[in-house]
């Protein structure tokens, strides 16, 4: 390792030269803050800039650069220096566009920029160039869990690429929910008639392709590891166990149709008239094999009307069936009214609904039988009874807004997915619903052995710019499991989810962090020796990536880490840390800050802002030229879940007179990119108070905010009103004991 | 396997709104070399300029945020904005772009200080703004722009105005000699992510947009409720600036219908219960919002959304394709007209303002494209053998969810035809 070389650039563009002395915070950051190089530039962002500090690196063999000039977000471009340890001094968003122009505001204004300067030099100090996981894993095969048209498409897109796959399913023949199919609904135009499944030609070209293996019969014993280093026991169709090497996995484990004998006001169970999608599908695949028409299962005579109960089951507002919507239901009940209207013109059929659900080009489908005949009555349906040669489906009917009955030979309900997502880790585990849950993955994990769940069931992702955002690292879920979906959806999903369970490899192989914090180097250093096994970190990781050994101590699986530092938030004796964001290098910043006597009327107070959604806020109040106290001194911080406890102690015990923690919104809507970081840290603050205490000191010091990235005017007002609240309350009686 | 072997490895992806962020971003952190252009100054497209998301009403910046930062930190993805794509010609792995890019009149030493919009008198409607609002001729198309690098209008050059811009700048940032170029690109596979626009709002006569003056389209209703937009987030009329408290709500305006848009836009439906909440959100229990509907499609996990929409007080539901709409000449209001068809009553409904549920219409215009570029009666992308990939909205009307799956899988679409080399069948 190279010598510590360290270098501070101090620029003076965009007015930072008229409105500040440069000549000052090069001295603080030569003598306060030791530097060993320090330079002023009048436009560092610049060509000339830029290649004074690259020549400084290459020449002078600086190892570590402060760049003084504008926010950590601005000229990402020019300041980048891939090779040396970075530390960036907001002096334009932080201090120049956020104070007043006037003289009087002048010398606040250096002060500030003074402390950003100290607290630059002194994070620069404590930081460290990222490498990389040194125990990069660099298996590159895909698992996919499922052989339904979702897990068939993800192999066979997996594949395409150059990648191996195997591909587990649990019965002993692929295809799912499409081989049980007749006809499908259609993918392209003229979206005017039931298509072929071409689950056939799919199952074909994935037994067929070289890079891919299939287990059938075949379930999951255990899965342990972490990207590019998977470890999966698949217990095979013969009954023994191979294991299966694997760097990333993709869940497709599709649905499971509601259980239509919960409907019985349905008639479901009272005839075998009545039918669900999937009873339907079989009767078509009969006729079609026989040559002839659908006919009702009591009698076997020839189908001459047909009613299709829309949400059967499902958007239920009582909470006794699915509360939502399977979005495929409505295109399925049209194309089963068309196996009829297809054959036979003649037959009857009805499909009542109370919102037709067909987005996109499924409304020319929906046209389609329109114009074949098929009725549409918007109405809801109060009981389906047998009647005499058929069943008697009562309903309300909305148009006319009247009690009507329909008689018919055969109904179908359209009942809707259930996710085959295995257990819901959430629940208790002596809870009875966890006890009849069988789990899919079997993840050796501290946290559990299936993916959490998002809500209902699904294991969607919760952010909607990020549909695959999971909270297993290298696990991807896709299709039906992950929400409710149609064929050409999940054929989308699948393809979706296949890429980025390649890009979790990838990444993996090369040691680095996956999203939110894609290509990040960095990754948690454990000084194990002074871990007391407490277990926060392996409870609170909001990703599941540590486990315990047997002696209970924490084992960091880096490539399931996605560097939100909420381990290092958690831990009580300070073990955890990375190279370039540790308790050392925001402690040092912390300690850095000059610290006014308790006569000088010039309170300090402390924000630490959560980079995601608070700092770009700060800054864009800046651009905007919002003015706010300058007796604050801002931080970023990777998440509020990273914040440890001891940061707030030592700000207090050094003589701030307040802490202000910014961080996104949590709670059922939560916005915390790392999804619980923000509500840990609202819990983790919650305790403060006794600490505050013992300290002698008002519970108004330490203060936390949910603040969303639009927050623009607001995050100005939040600091003005705590530095007013914090003079109305007196300076902290702790300074001068620092 | 057979099949040709990619001469370039490179992927090209045009439109640098959140699908082709995605596409490029999802490409590049597989390791793949990108090239993404964008047409205007600034990438995040059309949903920077949404207010908030539903169903969770966060802010689309926040995750314009997220996508920035992982651009800033991968070398791998080279942004051209003013960039349109003009001709595209060859095949699967082996295509080349011709690439207009039109002057910024602003190079990059620009440090976004401000000085030249500071500098210039004359005002632009802004276009980041629907064209409501005006903002200066030299200007930062929004605080999230990216590049963050300010822009001249073409209007000014030649004028006083760009003189003093240029002298403000005290960085040579301001270029005026600056004139339009055509590059071209050799790449390998090409992901379209070019969106949609808003259907002519004007060409559904009925609905009197453009001569009426309290009626305005959903897209611009976002403008008027965001803090950033033109009124600062007020929900006033157009008409007489006064505060819109009584809003309708119209579905389907031009999409389900074969005289104007033959698709559901799919997010139509859900951006007006979106919308009854800025409404409430604004003016709390005076607030009332009417959505009048065919069908509300809140499919999936949205009915959850729809059901809370629903239990909202302020707002009501009229099972109703809106007939026409006409203006009350004293008062401004608007006064729809039609038939309720659950019960089937006639209605003239007056209401402070009408909010036109615009369809979404693929943006994708005037290239000339191979013709392994497949597209639908309605000009979406559909899939083809070739090497050239729809995304997003320019694949079919999505939401931003689905818009981004789509990009994702668009993304390793380009991939495969970048890897069918030798040396990646042996992986």
């Amino acid at each position: 390792m190279a010598e510590t070389k360290t270098a501070a650039y101090i620029c003076q563009g965009c007015g930072i030269g008229e409105r500040l002395s440069t000549r000052q915070l090069a001295q603080i950051a030569q003598k306060e803050g030791k530097m060993a190089l320090v330079r002023e530039h009048p436009f560092l962002c610049g060509a000339e800039g830029v290649g004074l500090i690259r020549d400084d690196i290459e020449r002078e063999a600086v190892t570590h650069v402060l760049i003084a000039a504008c926010s950590r977000r601005a000229k990402t471009e020019a300041f980048h220096f891939p090779t040396v340890a970075l530390a960036r001094a907001n002096l334009r968003e932080g201090v120049l566009w956020s104070q007043p122009e006037a003289d009087e505001a002048a010398g606040l204004t250096q002060e500030m920029a003074n402390d950003y300067v100290r607290m630059g030099c002194a994070e620069l100090k404590k930081t460290k160039l990222p490498l990389g996981n040194p125990l990069a894993a660099t298996n590159r095969r895909i698992l996919v869990v499922g052989g339904g048209v979702s897990g068939l498409t993800a192999a066979l897109e997996a594949a395409r690429a150059g990648y191996q796959v195997v591909l587990v399913e649990k019965e002993r023949a692929l295809g799912g929910w499409a081989a049980k199919l007749h006809k499908r609904v259609p993918f392209r135009e003229p979206h005017a008639d039931p298509a072929d499944t071409g689950i056939e030609q799919l199952i074909a070209q994935v037994t067929g392709h070289p890079r891919i293996r299939v287990h059938l019969g075949a379930t999951l014993l255990e899965t342990r590891g972490a990207p590019g280093r998977f470890s999966v026991q698949v217990s095979v169709e013969s009954g023994a166990a191979v294991t299966e090497e694997v760097g990333s996995i993709v869940q497709a484990t599709g649905f499971t149709l509601y259980d239509a004998g919960k409907l019985p006001a349905l008639g479901y169970g009272k005839t075998p008239d009545v039918v669900d999608q999937a009873g339907l599908e079989r009767l078509a695949r009969q006729a079609a094999a026989a040559g002839g028409a659908i006919r009702r299962p009591s009698d076997g005579a020839e189908v001459g009307s047909v009613v299709f109960v829309q949400c059967a089951g499902q958007r239920d507002e009582g909470g006794s069936h699915l509360p939502y919507c399977s979005g495929h239901c409505c295109a399925t009940s049209i194309k089963q009214a068309m196996y009829f209207k297809d054959a036979n013109p003649e037959v009857d059929t009805v499909v009542i609904y109370t919102d037709l659900r067909v987005p996109g080009s499924g409304e020319d489908f929906y046209r389609s039988a329109q114009r074949k005949g098929v009725t549409f009555t918007k109405g809801r349906v109060a009981s389906v009874e047998p009647a005499s040669g058929g069943c008697k489906v009562s309903f309300r009917d909305l148009i006319l807004d009247e009690d009507v009955a329909l008689e018919a030979d055969l109904v179908v309900l359209a009942t809707g997915q259930v996710p085959n997502s295995g257990v819901n880790i959430e629940l208790a585990d002596d809870d009875p619903a966890k006890a009849a849950q069988v789990p899919i993955l079997n993840l050796a994990y501290r946290q559990g052995k299936d993916m959490p769940q998002l809500k209902h069931g699904f294991t969607d992702s919760h952010f909607i710019c990020f549909p695959y955002e999971t909270r297993r690292t290298g696990i991807y879920a896709a299709g039906p499991v992950r929400r409710p979906m149609d064929m050409a959806q999940a054929v989308e999903d699948a393809t979706g989810a296949a890429l980025k369970a390649i890009q979790a490899v990838e990444n993996a192989a090369a040691g680095r962090a996956a999203h939110p914090r894609s290509g990040d180097l960095s990754y948690p250093i454990v000084r194990i020796e002074g871990c007391t096994q407490c277990k926060r970190c392996t409870v609170e990781c909001p990703f599941g990536a540590i486990d315990e050994d047997e002696s209970r101590f924490p084992v960091f699986n880096e490539s399931r880490c996605r560097r939100c530092g909420t381990c290092m938030g958690a831990c009580p004796v300070r073990v955890i840390g990375f190279e370039n964001y540790s308790v050392d290098t925001v402690g040092a910043q912390i300690k850095a800050v000059d610290m006014p006597d308790e006569f000088s009327e010039k309170p300090r107070v402390l924000l630490l802002a959560c980079e995601n959604d608070a700092y770009p806020a700060l800054d864009m109040a800046a651009l905007q030229r919002r003015v706010y106290s300058a007796f604050v001194r801002v931080i970023p911080v990777r998440c509020l879940g990273s914040v440890n406890t001891i940061w707030i102690t030592d700000a207090l015990n050094s003589g701030y007179d307040g802490v202000m923690l910014m961080g996104c919104k949590h709670g059922e809507d939560y916005q915390c990119h790392f999804v619980k970081g923000s509500e840990l840290a609202n819990y983790r603050m919650g305790k403060i108070d006794d600490t505050l205490k013992q300290l002698g000191l008002e519970t108004e010091r330490v203060a936390t905010y949910e603040v969303a990235i639009t927050d623009v005017a607001r995050v100005a007002r939040l600091i003005d009103d705590y530095v007013a609240k914090i003079l109305e309350i007196g300076l902290s009686p702790m300074k001068g004991f620092a | 396997m057979a099949g040709s072997v990619a001469t370039s490895q490179t992927i090209l992806v045009v439109g640098g709104g959140i699908a082709g962020m995605t596409a490029a971003l999802e490409a590049a952190e597989c390791g793949k070399e990108v090239v993404l252009i964008e047409k205007s100054p600034t990438l995040g497209g059309r949903t920077t300029l949404l207010y908030r998301y539903f169903p969770k009403m966060c802010h689309p910046i926040c995750g314009l945020e997220i996508n920035l930062r992982r651009l800033k930190g991968n070398r791998r993805v080279r942004v051209l904005t003013l960039a349109e794509p003009v001709a595209v010609s060859g095949t699967r792995g082996d295509y080349t772009a011709q690439i207009r890019l039109a002057p910024r009149y602003v190079n990059d030493n620009c440090t976004a200080c401000g000085e030249c919009a500071r500098a210039v008198t004359a005002e632009i409607p802004n276009p980041f703004d629907y064209n409501l609002g005006r903002i200066k001729a030299a200007y930062l198309p929004h605080a999230m722009a990216y590049p963050q690098r300010y822009v001249l209008d073409p209007s000014i050059i030649g004028s006083e105005d760009a003189d003093r811009a240029k002298a403000a700048c005290r960085y040579g940032a301001v270029d005026l000699d600056m004139k339009e170029e055509t590059v071209e690109l050799k790449v390998g596979a090409v992901v379209w992510a070019t969106g949609w626009q808003p259907y002519d709002a004007a060409r559904i006569q009925p609905y009197g947009y453009g001569r009426l003056r309290n009626v305005v389209t959903s897209v611009e209703f976002e403008r008027l409720a965001d803090p950033r937009g033109p009124t600062g987030g007020r929900i006033l009329r157009p008409s007489d600036g006064r505060e819109a408290k009584n809003v309708a709500f119209i579905q389907c305006a031009g999409s389900r219908d074969e005289n104007h848009l033959r698709h559901c836009s799919r997010v139509c439906c859900m951006a007006s219960l979106k919308q009854t909440q800025y409404v409430h959100e604004a003016w709390g229990e005076e607030a009332r919002s009417t959505v009048y509907y065919i069908d509300i499609r809140a499919i999936d996990r949205f009915e959850d959304f729809y059901r809370r929409v629903q239990a909202d007080p302020t707002v009501s539901f009229v099972k109703s394709k809106v007939a026409r709409i006409e203006e009350d000449r004293a008062s401004g209001d608007v006064i729809l007209h039609g038939v309720d068809t659950e019960g089937y009553h006639r209605y003239a409904a007056r209401h402070d303002l009408a909010v036109l549920a615009i369809g979404m219409e693929p943006a994708l215009r005037a290239v000339e494209v191979p013709p392994d570029l497949p597209f639908d009666a309605s000009g979406f992308i559909e899939a083809g053998a070739g090497g050239m990939f729809g995304a997003g909205c320019a694949a079919a009307p999505l939401d931003v969810n689905r818009a981004v799956q789509s990009a994702t899988a668009a993304a390793l679409r380009a991939i495969q035809v970048v890897n069918k080399t030798a040396d990646v069948e042996t992986i």
